[in-house]
């Protein structure tokens, strides 16, 4: 009998911007969905934000972004997550991203992006189904 | 995944990737039969680092403390990896593990591994996955394991049969709380620190604790009392300095090897415990037999006790 395995999330905020309130309000519905989050608090790099990937084994890296330097912050993660040959974690972005950024983001391996306001089952469900996807594989 | 996955993942920790130590702390988390495996392949490497516990009340600035730690035991050209146990939610198995927040300028330092576990099913207690990643840490060739518990409970009753050293940690805000700590604390710390030494009360709060070690009787070791301002990096020597004369201490008679045989044993034993557990209540389960003994006992055939004599009479015929 094998037990199931827990979803393993890290919640960052990367670049300067002062406050994570929406970062917390998902981690708390993360962890009320069972999974564990590694919560990384305020101004993470993104050298921080894959090296804690890579060292916590998470399947999912939750980038929380208001500060508009998405496209020079989101990029470099990605580009250092295939650097470390650990392009296999799921990766979301919150905040406000214009549609046009948008696009661009998903094209680079972003798996989805949600803008502020979205109710946190919503990404409940992406993250277990994008999950369930993953490990059936 | 299957043992040779394993073999080759084990492979890979022992030659430095950390990506493949990381998948093993999962493993060893979450397959039990792979654990087995992985963990007979792992012993042979282990038993060259040096455990260090940190224990006390949520906020009292451990995470803190263990980043400076950990600082200090770089610039002695040391290695670390830290195990940091956050509670699990009953209600939901979910868990917010926060304790990097602290040590984020050490997550890019490749001398130092964190990784962030829950305490799962362990009822407060380090959870057993604890252990085994304290092991993979240390066949991963870290030259040090610092392991932060929450002070709620059994937990760090538990922590003393992984370190080596344990620490406890209080504050001057804990007012009375220090005269009320716990006989089981006392007797498992073997250096307090009193953290946030730049708050009002630090000398009252060490002279409690001086009161009641005197009061305790805790053979020739005398544990120390540190102050430290963890934030400022205050006391971080005399912490540090404290554990080797520790260490030095436990290793210079043959107190080392009876700590060894007493945690083979506590280990051995709660293994064959959970898997003699697991086994019975699968065999129980499985043959309608739990649902029939339970039925007795509600219908007032049959005592509880009976009802578990019932059980164990079956474990004899084996
Ligand atoms: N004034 C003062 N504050 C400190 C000191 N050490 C830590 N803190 C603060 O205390 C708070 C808690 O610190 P942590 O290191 O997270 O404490 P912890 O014991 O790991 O907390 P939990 O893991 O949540 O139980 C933080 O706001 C720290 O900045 C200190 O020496 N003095
Ligand atoms: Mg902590």
């Amino acid at each position: 009998m094998e037990e199931e395995k827990k979803i393993r999330v890290i919640i960052a905020k990367p670049g300067l911007d002062g406050h994570d309130r929406g970062a917390k309000i998902v981690a708390r519905a993360l962890r009320d969905a069972g999974m564990e989050v590694i919560y990384m608090g305020l101004r993470n790099t993104p050298e921080q934000i894959v090296e804690t990937a890579i060292q916590e084994d998470v399947d999912v890296i939750g980038l929380s972004i208001l500060s508009g330097a998405h496209m020079a912050l989101v990029p470099r993660v990605l580009e250092l997550l295939k650097e470390n040959g650990v392009e296999d974690k799921i990766v979301l972005v919150g905040g406000i991203i214009p549609k046009v950024d948008e696009e661009k983001l998903k094209e680079m391996g972003v798996a989805e992006i949600f803008g502020p306001g979205t109710p946190t089952d919503k990404i409940v469900e992406f993250i277990r189904q994008r999950v369930g996807e993953i490990r059936k594989r | 995944m299957d043992e040779d996955d394993v073999s080759v993942l084990v492979a890979s920790l022992l030659r430095g990737d950390r990506r493949a130590l990381a998948r093993l702390i999962t493993l060893v988390e979450n397959r039990p039969r792979l654990r087995d495996r992985i963990m007979s392949l792992i012993y042979p490497y282990t038993g060259n680092a040096y455990v260090i516990g940190i224990t006390g009340s949520p906020g009292s600035g451990k995470s803190t403390l263990v980043d400076k730690l950990t600082g200090e035991l770089r610039t002695r050209g040391k290695t670390v990896g830290i195990i940091a146990i956050d509670p699990t939610s009953p209600f939901t198995g979910g868990a917010i593990l926060g304790d990097r927040i602290r040590m984020l300028s050490k997550s890019t330092d490749e001398g130092v591994f964190i990784r962030s576990m829950s305490t799962r099913g362990s009822l407060g207690g380090l959870s057993r996955a604890a252990y085994d990643a304290i092991a993979l840490l240390d066949a991963f060739g870290k030259d040090f394991v610092i392991v932060e518990t929450v002070g709620t409970g059994q937990a760090e009753v538990d922590i003393v049969d992984a370190a080596y050293t344990s620490i406890v940690v209080v504050t001057p805000d804990m007012g009375d709380e220090i005269q009320a700590i716990k006989a089981g604390i006392l007797e498992i710390a073997d250096i307090f620190v009193v953290n946030k030494a730049d708050l009002e009360n630090v000398e009252a709060t060490v002279m409690a604790l001086q009161m009641m070690l005197d009061l305790s009787d805790k053979g020739d070791w005398r544990p120390p009392i540190i102050k430290t301002v963890a934030t400022k990096g205050v006391g971080i020597k005399e912490l540090l300095d404290a554990i080797e004369r520790h260490r030095a201490y436990i290793c210079e008679t043959d107190r080392i090897e009876k700590m060894h045989y007493k945690r083979s044993k506590v280990r051995i034993l709660e293994i064959v415990r959970s898997k003699l557990m697991d086994k019975l209540i699968r065999e129980l389960e499985n043959s309608g037999e739990l649902d029939r003994i339970v039925k007795c006992v509600v219908e007032k055939k049959m005592d509880p006790y009976s009802a578990a004599d019932e059980i164990l009479r079956k474990l004899d015929k084996k």
